[in-house]
């Protein structure tokens, strides 16, 4: 059976048994709302104009496809080429996202932002928006991410964002956004929510898609402006899953084209300290959606390890777990050792320092370009760039600075 | 069929009288303390019970109430354990009705089925799943009314007539209204919106509404018994128990029961008025 892509979620947001609005009474009515703004706007000329003109004169849009000939020739087979979200204005795919909600966000007449950050660079991508829409901005962010992704916090505040340091649960990214949501309850008729993944309710994670498939859209006719031919695979890594989707959606319908997203297995699969809910966990319901999850056998949510902060969430767009279901895209999985390995090998052979989140999709190219022939080509999404970990692979290496 | 809710709130307004409905989390501040609480709250003026679940997310509740979470998970407090605390406490009090209030995802990873089936059978009356609202109710809802178990919805400020319809169809027992936008244990709430509010929304639902967030203090608990027919508190005794939470359950008995008191009295103020 051919699935259409393009027709997922249904009206109500489900994908397959996943997805939905599972959410408190209070935000119904606004989820509503912006549903009805997004699905008014979202095949609308002047709104589209206004969204491409701001990615191409305010992020830098588009990213290069660039072919990393050098790494490739080292692993000695496939072709790597590399979607460079690293170069987009505030170092990551994030902004995409950003900078659609902020435009919706000005529509519905919101003067004020909200939002949950990982990594940071979703928070980042928020002040930023919202410095130059005048907006006030509120950054929610687990304590523990504030102390391992520092540099990123100073960007927020000096962007004039408050960030607040989430002290509850594991200190991480859902609890930074359980804070979100409670933020956005008590404030929701001024508050837009700028959520940074594909999950949340819907319409989140059809929207924010929608929002990153540039990313895809640019890939597909750069590769094909470059080899003439589609690409043999695609690599991406897999936190809440937004770089990912954004990479894959566009080749969904063409099955020449393997694809793999790359969950973090932390310290090990087998160690249980990982964020691998694809690979490792069951379905369930969290934070507005149906998907797979990192559960233990009460239905409480466990804690989560990933050298990234950015992947280090117990949960998944539900995108993803359907794509699992229905076979479309394998999830893989690399541990921190391998993510770090992934690092290293791009930082020394191609002069490029991505993200940590980012590395983990590196690190899996190492393993899959050299079973590949020499005439087939992979694309990498290159989400983000690797400054803001400095903290982290400084303590790793052993150097000071 | 009448449940054990439906009686209690015809007696109720046989007598003139509105419920008052505390919730204490279950387990907080340790489970062996939750069925002698329970009795304690009927004992001090409790009509009906609500009983949350601890959920490791509880991304609909305030401070006070996520720490009461937190405490219980630390004694790992599951469903399971839940439910056997309701089947002990039923065997000393088969009238007061329970209502367990949490989130979708220890219900559906126990399955609608298996969980509707042993809730009944431990004497549960009723289920409001905060995270649940009617449009993705099916299945859920048709395996809780298989079993007579009440369903409770809330309603907000923000919910528009339009979506109460669902609410009658799908809802059972009393309509949850939510006083304020905002988490539980929330700032002051307006009375004089919850009172056009409740107005508004009871002339479309057909069943009693409960109003509860942010009622801290009998004055508050009084004048939200002129506006609903029941009046629900969590944070005011959760905080008692959170400042009590490592004395004996007497101590911690004494300060709630004050505070059961001083919110049992304003609420037959308010009926005798």
């Amino acid at each position: 059976m051919t699935i259409d892509f393009s027709q997922f979620p249904d009206k109500n947001g489900h994908f397959g048994p996943y997805g939905g609005i599972f959410a408190p009474e209070t935000l119904m009515a606004a989820l509503e709302q912006l549903n009805q703004e997004y699905e008014s706007v979202k095949n609308d000329a002047a709104f589209l104009e206004e969204l491409a003109q701001d990615l191409r004169d305010y992020v830098g849009r588009p990213s290069p496809l660039y072919y990393a000939e050098r790494w490739s020739k080292e692993l000695g087979g496939a072709k790597i080429y590399l979607k460079r979200e690293d170069l987009n204005h505030t170092g990551a795919h994030k902004v995409n996202n950003t900078i659609g909600q902020a435009l919706l966000a000005k529509r519905l007449g919101k003067t004020r932002i909200i939002a949950e950050t990982g990594a940071g660079q979703h928070g980042v991508a928020s002040a930023t928006v919202a410095a130059r829409l005048g907006l006030e901005c509120v950054v929610y962010m687990g304590a523990d991410d504030v102390v391992r992704q520092a540099p990123n916090v100073a960007r927020m505040k000096m962007l004039g964002a408050k960030v607040v340091a989430v002290e509850s649960g594991s200190r991480t990214l859902k609890d930074a956004l359980n804070e979100a949501m409670r933020d956005w309850v008590t404030n929701v008729d001024d508050t837009f929510y700028i959520i940074g993944t594909v999950a949340g309710p819907h319409p989140y994670p059809a929207m924010v898609r929608d929002f990153q498939t540039v990313i895809g859209r640019e890939a597909r006719e750069q590769i094909l402006e470059k080899e003439g031919k589609l690409p043999d695979a695609l690599i991406a890594c897999v936190g809440g899953g937004s770089n990912a989707i954004g990479l894959f959606h566009k080749f969904l319908p063409d099955e020449s084209v393997n694809i793999y997203g790359v969950e973090p297995a932390g310290h090990g699969l087998e160690t249980g300290q990982h964020a691998a809910p694809l690979i490792k966990g069951t379905p369930g319901v969290l934070h507005g959606n149906r998907t797979y999850l990192m559960q233990d056998e009460n239905g409480q949510i466990q804690g989560t390890h990933s050298i990234s902060a950015g992947l280090d969430y117990p949960g998944v767009g539900p995108e993803h777990s359907w794509l699992k279901d229905v076979g479309r895209v394998n999830y893989v999985a690399i541990d921190d050792e391998e993510a770090m390995q992934g690092f290293r090998d791009l930082t020394r052979f191609e002069g490029i320092i991505p993200a940590l989140e980012s590395s983990h999709a590196i690190a899996y190219a190492t393993k899959l370009a050299p079973t590949m022939t020499k005439d087939q080509t992979i694309i990498i999404n290159l989400s983000g760039r690797g400054d803001k970990d400095m903290n982290t692979v400084a303590q790793i290496e052993g150097f000071e600075f | 069929m009448t449940t054990r809710i439906d009686n209690t709130f015809v007696k109720l307004k046989a007598d003139g009288k509105t419920a008052l409905i505390p919730y204490i989390t279950a387990g907080d501040p340790r489970p062996n303390a939750t069925v002698q609480l329970m009795h304690f709250l009927v004992e001090k003026g409790a009509d009906m019970l609500e009983l949350g679940v601890p959920f490791s997310d509880p991304m609909a509740d305030g401070p006070v109430i996520q720490k009461a979470v937190e405490r219980a998970l630390e004694h790992n407090v599951s469903l399971d354990d839940v439910l056997e605390m309701v089947r002990v406490f039923r065997e000393k009090d088969s009238e007061t009705p329970v209502i367990l209030m949490g989130y979708l995802n220890p219900v559906e990873h126990e399955g609608y089925e298996s969980f509707a089936n042993a809730a009944s059978s431990v004497g549960v009356d009723a289920v409001l799943t905060v995270d649940m609202p009617p449009e993705e109710s099916m299945g859920y809802m048709e395996a809780l009314q298989a079993k007579d178990l009440d369903r409770v919805f809330l309603v907000s400020p923000t919910t528009p007539d339009s979506r109460l319809e669902a609410v009658n169809t799908k809802g059972s027992g009393f309509v949850y209204y939510v006083s304020l936008k905002g988490v539980t244990g929330s700032k002051e709430l307006d009375v004089d919106d919850v009172a056009k509010q409740v107005a508004r929304i009871g002339e479309t639902l057909n069943q009693p509404i409960g109003i509860g967030f942010g009622i801290r203090d009998g004055e508050t608990a009084y004048k939200m018994a002129q506006l609903g027919d029941a009046v629900i508190v969590g944070s005011a005794l959760v905080s008692i128990i959170e400042a009590n939470h490592d004395k004996d359950l007497y101590e911690i008995e004494l300060a709630l029961g004050n505070k059961m008191s001083e919110f049992r009295s304003a609420i037959d103020r308010a009926d005798a008025s």
